[in-house]
C-alpha cells in the first residue's frame, strides 16, 4: 500500500499560482466566513457551519477546477466545509450570506437549507447535503458519466475525517476503482482531526485515513493544508494525474478548525494554526506583500462582507405559498 | 400472455432502444446471469456492481446528475433499508435546490410475500415508500401494467420507485402487449435466454410492440361492483379479485380497484367508486401499524364521512418483526384468499 503512496513522475501539474492573488481569495473567503459566525450572534441566521482554516487547501482546489454544466466539466460533491472552494471559483460573497440569512434570494436553495449548502446547477456543484458522507457514494457516478464522455473533466469529493468510518467512503473507493473500469474520481478528506467534539484517535485504529485507498489499488497521498505552497503544488500535481490517467487518486489533507465544528459549540475563535497568517507572514517576510497592504485587503473583504449582509437584509425572506414549488420536475 | 419478468425486459430493451437509457445494473443484473429473476437477460446496457446497495443508490444518483438515464436494481426490497437516506437525498435533490438538480432515475426492486421467502424475501415496502417525498411510486401487478408503467417511469423527470411483486413474476397471465406474439413459446424463443451452453453468444429478439404506457397516479378497475370498494394493489390485487368474482355468485358486488401507483395515487378514482358502494376496504400485505392502507381510510374518512354506510376497513399483514418460513406461519401473516373473501362478506353485511 506504501508503494502507492505520491504521485508517478511526470506530473508536475501548472505552473505555480500568483502567491498574492492566493492570499487574497483567502482573505476573501475569511472574511466571508468570519461574518457567517457573526451573523449568528447579530440575530442574522439561525446557524452556522463553515470552513475558516482550510482556505489553503481549498482556494487552490478551487483555482484548478474546469468549471462548468454537464459532464465535460469537473463535478463537485463537497461538504459543508467548502466555502473557499466556491470563492475562489467566483462566487460573490453576497450569495453565501443570502443562504446564511434564509434569504429567497439565496441562489443555492432559496432559504431552505443550511449555509454552506451550495447547489450550483452550472458549475456542477450538486447540492451539498447534511448528512456525514453520502457525497463519496454518489460520486463514482458523475465520474462514471465523464469517463465515458471523453475528454479531461473529473469528480472531486470531500468531507471530514470523522465521516470515513462510515461505509460510504469505502463504498467510493471501491467503485472507482474496479479493475479494467477505474473512475477518475479525486477523493479528498480534510483531516481536522475532530468530529464535533470526538477526537480521531480516541474512535480510531489507523493513523493514515488516505492510506486506505492503497488497498484498492489507489495511489495516494497526504499534504499540509496550513501550507498554501504545499498545498498548491501537491493539487496541481493530482489534479493532473487524475485529468491525464483517468484514474482516482486519494488527498488527505491536515486542516485547522479555527471556530469549532459550528455555531452549535459557540463559534469562537479557537488556538490552531492560521493558515492565512501563515502565509501572509510568509509573503512578508518574502517581500511579496506589505504589512499594510495585507491589512488593507484584509478589512476591504470585511467591508464588503458587511455591506453585502446590509443588502440582504432588505431582501425578502421565503413565501410559504412556495414550499410545494419544485418538488417534483416536470 | 407475457409473464411479469418478460414484460419487464421487453420495457427496459424499448428504454435502451429508443428512450435513452444508458444503464441497468445492481448485483446480478448483468450477464451471465440477467438478474436473480431474468427481469434483465438479453439487455444491452447492463452491468454487475459489487454487493453494495448504497453503492448502488448513490451511483444512480450521479449517473442522473451527470445527464445519464439509470434503471438501477436492488435485488430483493429487503435489502434497501440501508439505502435509506440516499433514498431521501434523491428525493428532495430538486427542492433543495429549487429545480436546479432533478433527479430523472428509476429504481426497481421485487417486493412482497408468497414464494416462502421467509424474513428477508418477503418484505413490503409502501410504507416506506410513500413516506419518502419527491419520489413516485408504483406497484403495477400485471405484466401490461409492468410494461407500461416502466416506460412512464423511464420517461419521468422524477425519481420513480418501480416496484413489482415478486410472487408474480412468473405468474401466467391472459393479458397480451400490443404486437406480443400470439403465443408464449414463440415469446420465450424469441426473448428468454437458453440454458447452460446455448446461452453463450445468444441474442434476443426483441418483438415489436406497439407504442404504450401507462400514466404514473392512474388507478384501474379490476372488476366492477356496486356494495363495496376494494382498493388493493400488488400480489393482493389478482387474490381481490378472485375473491370478488366469487362473491359475484353469493350475491355481494365488490368493486376491485388495482391502484398502480402508490404515489401519486389516483384520490379520484377511490373517491368516485366509495360514493357509488358506500363502502371502504383496503388490501395490502405490508404489516398493519402505520400501513399505506390507513392513509388511503383516511383520505377516503374525510372525504366520503357522510356517505359511508359502514366503517371503512384495512386487511393487511399481521404485525410481526418477519414472515415465517413454514407455511403456517406465512399464511397467517398475510392475507390470504379466503381472508379476503370473509373481509368482503363482513364489510357487506355491516350497516350504519
Ligand atoms: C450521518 C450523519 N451522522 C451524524 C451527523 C451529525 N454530524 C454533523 S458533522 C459531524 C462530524 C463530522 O466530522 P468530520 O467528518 O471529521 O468533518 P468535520 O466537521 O470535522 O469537517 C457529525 C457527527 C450527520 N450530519 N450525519
Ligand atoms: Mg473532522
Amino acid at each position: 500500500m506504501d508503494s502507492l503512496r505520491g504521485l508517478p513522475p511526470g506530473h508536475a501539474g501548472q505552473p505555480a499560482l500568483d502567491p498574492v492573488l492566493l492570499y487574497r481569495l483567502m482573505a476573501k473567503s475569511r472574511a466571508l466566513e468570519e461574518r457567517l459566525v457573526k451573523m449568528t450572534k447579530s440575530a442574522d441566521g439561525y446557524f452556522w457551519i463553515g470552513g475558516p482554516g482550510e482556505e489553503a487547501f481549498n482556494v487552490p482546489l478551487g483555482l484548478l477546477i474546469k468549471k462548468g454544466r454537464g459532464p465535460a466539466f469537473d463535478f463537485l460533491h463537497l461538504h459543508y466545509r467548502s466555502s473557499a472552494i466556491l470563492t475562489a471559483m467566483g462566487m460573490p460573497m453576497i450569495d453565501a450570506i443570502r443562504q446564511m440569512a434564509s434569504r429567497a434570494t439565496d441562489p443555492f436553495s432559496g432559504g431552505r437549507n443550511f449555509v454552506g449548502h451550495f447547489a450550483v446547477r452550472d458549475w456542477n456543484v450538486v447540492p451539498v447535503t447534511s448528512p456525514i458522507e453520502t457525497q463519496y457514494a454518489i460520486a463514482p457516478g458523475t465520474a462514471l458519466a465523464q469517463l465515458r464522455h471523453g475528454g479531461d473533466a473529473i469528480t472531486i469529493v470531500n468531507g471530514g475525517d470523522a465521516g470515513t468510518a462510515e461505509g460510504d467512503f469505502a463504498t467510493c473507493l471501491n467503485w472507482v476503482s474496479r479493475p479494467g473500469r477505474e473512475l477518475p474520481c479525486l477523493v479528498i478528506v480534510t483531516n481536522n482531526h475532530w468530529g464535533i467534539s470526538t477526537a480521531f484517535d480516541e474512535v480510531h485504529g489507523d493513523r493514515l485515513i488516505a492510506r486506505r485507498a492503497g488497498g484498492f489499488g489507489i495511489r495516494w497521498d497526504t499534504v499540509d493544508g496550513n501550507d498554501a505552497f504545499a498545498a498548491s503544488a501537491k493539487l496541481a500535481e493530482v489534479f493532473d494525474y487524475v485529468r491525464r490517467t483517468r484514474k482516482p487518486f486519494c488527498l488527505e489533507a491536515y486542516v485547522s478548525r479555527l471556530h469549532g465544528h459550528s455555531s452549535s459549540s459557540g463559534g469562537a475563535r479557537v488556538e490552531e494554526p492560521d493558515c492565512l497568517a501563515l502565509l501572509e507572514a510568509r509573503l512578508i517576510r518574502d517581500g511579496r506583500l506589505t504589512a499594510a497592504l495585507a491589512t488593507e485587503i484584509r478589512e476591504a473583504y470585511a467591508a464588503e462582507a458587511l455591506a453585502a449582509l446590509e443588502k440582504v437584509r432588505g431582501e425578502p425572506i421565503p413565501d410559504p405559498r412556495t414550499i410545494h414549488d419544485h418538488v417534483y420536475a416536470g | 400472455m407475457a409473464t411479469i419478468a418478460q414484460a419487464l425486459r421487453m420495457a427496459l430493451h424499448k428504454g435502451e432502444a429508443e428512450l435513452g437509457v444508458t444503464d441497468i445494473f445492481g448485483e446480478d443484473v448483468g450477464p451471465p446471469l440477467g438478474g436473480v429473476f431474468t427481469c434483465t437477460q438479453g439487455l444491452k446496457n447492463t452491468w454487475n456492481t459489487p454487493l453494495d446497495e448504497r453503492g448502488i443508490i448513490g451511483t444512480a444518483m450521479g449517473l442522473a446528475l451527470a445527464g445519464q438515464r439509470v434503471v438501477a436494481e436492488i435485488q430483493f426490497v429487503d435489502y434497501i433499508y440501508n439505502t435509506i437516506d440516499l433514498l431521501k437525498l434523491a428525493g428532495n435533490s430538486c427542492w433543495s435546490s429549487m429545480g436546479q438538480f432533478p433527479l430523472p432515475m428509476v429504481v426497481m426492486s421485487p417486493v412482497g410475500s408468497g414464494i416462502h421467502g421467509s424474513l428477508y424475501h418477503s418484505h413490503s415496502f409502501d410504507a416506506l415508500a410513500t413516506h419518502l417525498p419527491g419520489w413516485k411510486v408504483v406497484l403495477p401487478s400485471t405484466p401490461s401494467d409492468v410494461y407500461g408503467l416502466m416506460i412512464s417511469a423511464i420517461k419521468d423527470p422524477n425519481p420513480v420507485l418501480f416496484l413489482y411483486p415478486k410472487a408474480l413474476i412468473r405468474a401466467p397471465s391472459k393479458e397480451r402487449l400490443p404486437g406480443e406474439p400470439e403465443d408464449p413459446k414463440v415469446l420465450s424463443k424469441l426473448i428468454d435466454a437458453p440454458l447452460g451452453e446455448a446461452r453463450k453468444g445468444w441474442e434476443p429478439s426483441w418483438p415489436a410492440i406497439e407504442p404504450f404506457e401507462i400514466p404514473i397516479g392512474v388507478a384501474k378497475v379490476l372488476k366492477p361492483g356496486q356494495q363495496l370498494t376494494v382498493a388493493t394493489y400488488g400480489r393482493m390485487a389478482p387474490i381481490c379479485q378472485a375473491a370478488a368474482e366469487r362473491l359475484e355468485g353469493e350475491g355481494i358486488s365488490a368493486e376491485v380497484i388495482d391502484l398502480r401507483s402508490l404515489y401519486p395515487y389516483d384520490e379520484a378514482a377511490l373517491i368516485q367508486s366509495v360514493k357509488k358502494t358506500r363502502r371502504f376496504i383496503v388490501v395490502n400485505e405490508d404489516t398493519e401499524v402505520t400501513n399505506f392502507g390507513e392513509h388511503l381510510l383516511r383520505k377516503i374518512t374525510e372525504a366520503c364521512f357522510y356517505d359511508l354506510e359502514a366503517p371503512p376497513r384495512l386487511l393487511a399483514g399481521l404485525n410481526s418483526p418477519g414472515i415465517g418460513l413454514a407455511w403456517p406461519l406465512e399464511e397467517a401473516q398475510v392475507p390470504q384468499e379466503r381472508h379476503v373473501e370473509a373481509e368482503l362478506r363482513a364489510l357487506a353485511a355491516l350497516s350504519a
